[in-house]
């Protein structure tokens, strides 16, 4: 018996030829669809339509791949956990080293006595900028997707 | 977390996957993966690999890009384990990541132009090399069946994402229910829907013959 059947009557035939086709219909909604085709000849021809579409699927199947695939499924698995953390551990480092060199830079320009003045203003100025900048883009994606109501959709 | 993570995967069996315990439930593998032990989790791969790639073949419909998402799917799993239910049964909850992956990627602009170069590779005639088909016959049915993976191809992804479980992956409705998360009556839409596109198709190819009714509106 099929369950979650509901709709209009064309919507319970269309849902009946599916069970019909697949093998998954009780005696009673056989019968039930038998006399719908028998009354409806355009149900029928799309009954005969579908008949004739899974005999043309049923003999498809996907394709195996080598059996070697198997054999190295779990390479392939551990090398992007290895190369997911490999990642993190870069990113991170990366983050680190450019903010100590910055930091190193800025400090070295601002000691520097003989550069001028508006130089090392603006030195300040693009360090200050650049942080400001990070905070703001870092804080909105996190943000984002802590609120995005949309975040497990399937788009 | 990530401590753990490093500790885990230092710790990984590279190779091939053991299977030290194939009467084990799955509950027990994912609570042991749940506490970082890797190889636990190796054993979950090793049990749905082949569901997973021919899910994700079904959905993309190339080998090379299968099984590059389905282990995807369990690298992000394995990230994502501590939300795992181990009540609950694993593949289905996998399933949702390998659906995600590969209806992402069949978006992609880039993917579907290569989609279109490999039409026909994913698809197998299981009574092709079994009998005496002369070689015109054996002709006819590869064309037949790259036909049927070009039409399945230009099927919306929902719709196409049910036919395959049902067709090649011979899934039960109630199966598929459970596994895409959404109702048997739903199942049933779909596949009609998928079906009709599909015949539609197949009838402007020539390789089902024509009914008025499959060409209007249903």
């Amino acid at each position: 018996m099929i369950e979650g059947r509901k709709g209009p009557p064309e919507n319970g035939f269309r849902q009946l030829m599916m069970a019909a086709v697949d093998d998954e219909i009780s005696p009673e909604e056989r019968a039930e669809l038998d006399a719908a085709l028998a009354g409806d000849p355009k149900l029928r021809d799309e009954w005969e339509a579908f008949k004739r579409l899974r005999e043309v699927t049923r003999t498809m199947t996907t394709r195996e791949p080598p059996a070697e695939v198997w054999d190295s499924y779990w390479e392939g698995v551990y090398r992007r956990f290895e190369r997911g953390l490999g990642w993190i551990l870069v990113s991170l480092s990366a983050i680190v080293l450019i903010t100590w060199g910055t930091w190193e830079w800025v400090q070295e320009i601002l000691a520097d006595t003989e550069l001028p003045g508006f130089i090392r203003w603006a030195v300040l100025g693009l360090a200050a900028g650049l942080i400001v900048l990070f905070v703001s883009v870092a804080r909105e994606r996190w943000f984002a997707r802590k609120s995005d109501p949309y975040k497990d959709l399937i788009r | 977390m990530l401590a753990q993570n490093v500790r885990s995967i230092a710790l990984a069996p590279v190779g091939r996957i053991r299977v030290t315990s194939p009467d084990l439930p799955d509950r027990s593998l994912v609570l042991r993966a749940q506490e970082g032990e890797q190889a636990a989790f190796g054993e979950l791969v090793g049990r749905y690999m082949q569901r997973a790639y021919y899910a994700a073949l079904g959905l993309v419909g190339s080998p090379d890009d299968a099984l590059d998402l389905s282990q995807e799917a369990f690298a992000r799993a394995f990230k994502a384990r501590a939300t795992i239910d181990p009540e609950r049964p694993f593949f289905p909850w996998l399933y949702q990541i390998i659906r995600r992956l590969c209806f992402n990627y069949t978006r992609d602009t880039s993917s579907r132009r290569k989609k279109l170069e490999r039409v026909g590779s994913w698809l197998t005639d299981t009574t092709m090399g079994r009998g005496p088909d002369s070689p015109e016959r054996a002709l006819e049915r590869a064309e037949l069946r790259d036909q049927v993976a070009a039409a399945i191809e230009k099927l919306q992804p929902r719709e196409r994402e049910v036919l395959v479980l049902r067709e090649f992956e011979g899934l039960r409705y109630r199966e598929i229910a459970e596994t895409v998360d959404i109702p048997i009556g739903t199942v049933m839409s779909r596949l009609y829907s998928a079906r009709r596109s599909l015949a539609r198709e197949l009838v402007a190819a020539g390789v089902v013959e024509s009914t008025e009714s499959t060409g209007g509106e249903a």
